[in-house]
């Protein structure tokens, strides 16, 4: 399980960026950080993942507590961030690190299976397009067998059709290891699509407005009432997310709570 | 032309097929073509100037004749003194050269991978780099001569300070992105050095390289100038003292050559090091 603490990230020149975050994702759950622009979302994800420190609050894994990039947590960026002078294959291995190369090549294959650029396997870069791109990079982030796995808007630049054919790669590859998955996204449909879970952000200062569970059965239909539902549900709270930047419903609830104790 | 190619390609079903390949192969000839454009110039000027001369409009003493250059340049070749010339230029430069690119590489790599390095470093050779090279002549020969030394040594300092720009700009251009890559998967310092910096910025490095090397050939000319009995420079002075230009010419055509093809040479050697770069340059 993974698990924040009252996480709080203030930059040197004196922005909140978060405040108090407390969240925890259960073993082989998708949740979907969702919210406006500036809320914080890709700070909260690159703290999770090691490259920056926060400022209070803690992180942790199993009862372990991450301080700094650990070998269980990976992460596909918003851009592939391929090795330009690696191939397909050897950019996919690259984290493998202290693998035999027997398993190394093995695992490298069967990721190239899984994301369907078997034959694209000694190419560089340069000559695949966007989404084939990032498809490695997702192969890249699985092939190490993760226990957190954080998205960071990776689909955001890539066509509808793209897109959805990418989703599909994600869900198969992860099919496989069931890793907990956190994935910071600013499309609605892509967080019904994926997530069992979304947790909808609020800006100024970077904080958790609500969180909606979604649990559609899978594999999910998006053109079904239910998806439509979620879809709108999750809009609507992010439309008073937008709305409403001083008003926190956790507290409105204790409030409610304690009217009733009386 | 490749407009026709395909518009009679659509006529015929069965010549487009026929017409692909020539399409492609005469596209390649007419870039070739192209090319030589560059040599109508030069050519022309000469052919020019030959005929000047050869129906006395001019004398052609003081600007010879494409011909008598040629005869000059295949007399030294004849004699072989040309070969010996051109082999002890090549020799300062390559040793200059060798000298100026490893220290500028070492001091380059620290100075762009340590900030307290880089702060502690980099005023100094920067004041330095402000002297212009040819001034450090006299103080060489004062201390190491006037032989070898003092040639190679100004080679190596004209070599050094393109190197050393080149190679920390490139460590302090490395992006960010990549870097970050590495510390996802939590790569120790040297590895990140080997498997992220060092291929991200030997484009740039070669670059570096072959300025260095442009610089060498520029400052060998200087070195031999102050004083030597042997090498391409040795030949210019010559020619100047004894009323040659044919000689001169021919010196100076030897120099491009041989300047031209280390370059090509640094190029060919180090081409399988960028070869998955997305980039243009593979033309120039």
């Amino acid at each position: 399980m993974l698990s924040l603490e009252h996480l709080s990230k203030t930059y040197a020149d004196g922005t909140r960026a978060l405040s108090d975050i407390n969240l925890s994702v259960r073993e082989a759950e998708i949740v979907a950080l969702i919210g406006g622009s500036g809320c914080g979302k890709t700070t909260l994800l690159r703290l999770i993942a090691g490259l920056d420190r926060a400022s209070a609050g803690q992180i942790r894994l199993d009862n372990e507590v991450l301080s700094g990039p650990h070998p269980a947590v990976g992460i596909v960026f918003q851009e592939p961030r391929l090795l330009p002078w690696l191939s397909v294959s050897d950019n996919i291995a690259f984290g493998l690190n202290g693998v035999s190369a027997a398993e190394k090549k093995a695992r490298v294959e069967h990721a190239l299976d899984k994301i369907g650029l078997a034959e694209h396997a000694g190419r560089w870069p340069r000559d695949l397009s966007g989404g084939q791109q990032q498809r490695v990079s997702i192969a890249r982030a699985f092939v190490t067998n993760p226990k957190v796995l954080l998205l960071d808007e990776p689909f955001s630049a890539l066509d509808a059709f793209t897109r959805a054919s990418l989703h599909e790669h994600l869900l198969g590859l992860w099919e496989e290891t069931r890793p907990t998955v956190v994935l910071v996204t600013h499309d609605v449909q892509e967080a019904v699509t994926l997530a069992d879970r979304a947790v909808v952000m609020q800006p100024k200062p970077g904080r958790i407005f609500d969180e909606l569970p979604l649990t559609l059965s899978r594999p999910r239909d998006k053109t079904g009432l239910p998806f439509e539902t979620s879809v709108r549900r999750v809009l609507t709270a992010l439309d008073h997310s937008l709305k409403a930047p001083q008003q926190q419903p956790q507290r409105e609830r204790d409030r409610q709570a304690a009217a009733l104790w009386w | 032309m490749t407009g026709n190619a395909t518009s009679s390609a659509w006529s015929s079903h069965e010549g487009a097929a026929a017409l692909a390949a020539p399409a492609l192969a005469e596209k390649r000839r007419a870039f070739d073509w192209r090319i030589l454009l560059g040599l109508f110039l030069p050519v022309v000027i000469a052919l020019l100037w030959e005929a000047a001369v050869a129906f006395g409009l001019a004398q052609g003493r003081l600007v010879p004749p494409p011909s008598r250059i040629f005869a000059a340049l295949w007399a030294l070749a004849e004699t072989g003194e040309l070969w010996t010339h051109a082999w002890m230029t090549l020799w300062r430069v390559l040793v200059g050269f060798v000298i100026g690119a490893v220290a500028g590489i070492v001091l380059g790599a620290l100075s762009g991978s340590n900030r307290t390095i880089r702060q502690v470093l980099d005023p100094t050779l920067q004041a330095l780099r402000a002297i212009p090279s040819i001034a450090w002549v006299p103080l060489f020969i004062l201390w190491l001569g006037i032989f070898e030394a003092s040639k190679v040594a100004l080679i190596a300092v004209g070599v050094f300070f393109p190197v050393y720009l080149g190679i920390a700009g490139a460590i302090l251009s490395v992006d960010r992105k990549l870097v970050e890559v590495g510390h996802v998967f939590r790569l120790s310092r040297v590895q990140l050095a080997r498997r992220i910096l060092l291929p991200a910025v030997l484009p740039e490095a070669v670059i570096a390289l072959r300025s260095g090397l442009g610089l060498g050939f520029m400052f060998v000319v200087a070195a031999e100038f102050m004083g030597a009995s042997e090498g391409l420079g040795y030949l210019l002075v010559d020619g100047q003292q004894m009323g040659k230009p044919d000689q001169i010419l021919a010196a100076i055509i030897a120099f491009a050559l041989l300047g031209k093809s280390a370059d090509s040479l640094l190029v060919a050697a180090t081409r399988p090091l960028v070869r998955w770069q997305d980039t243009v340059r593979e033309r120039l």
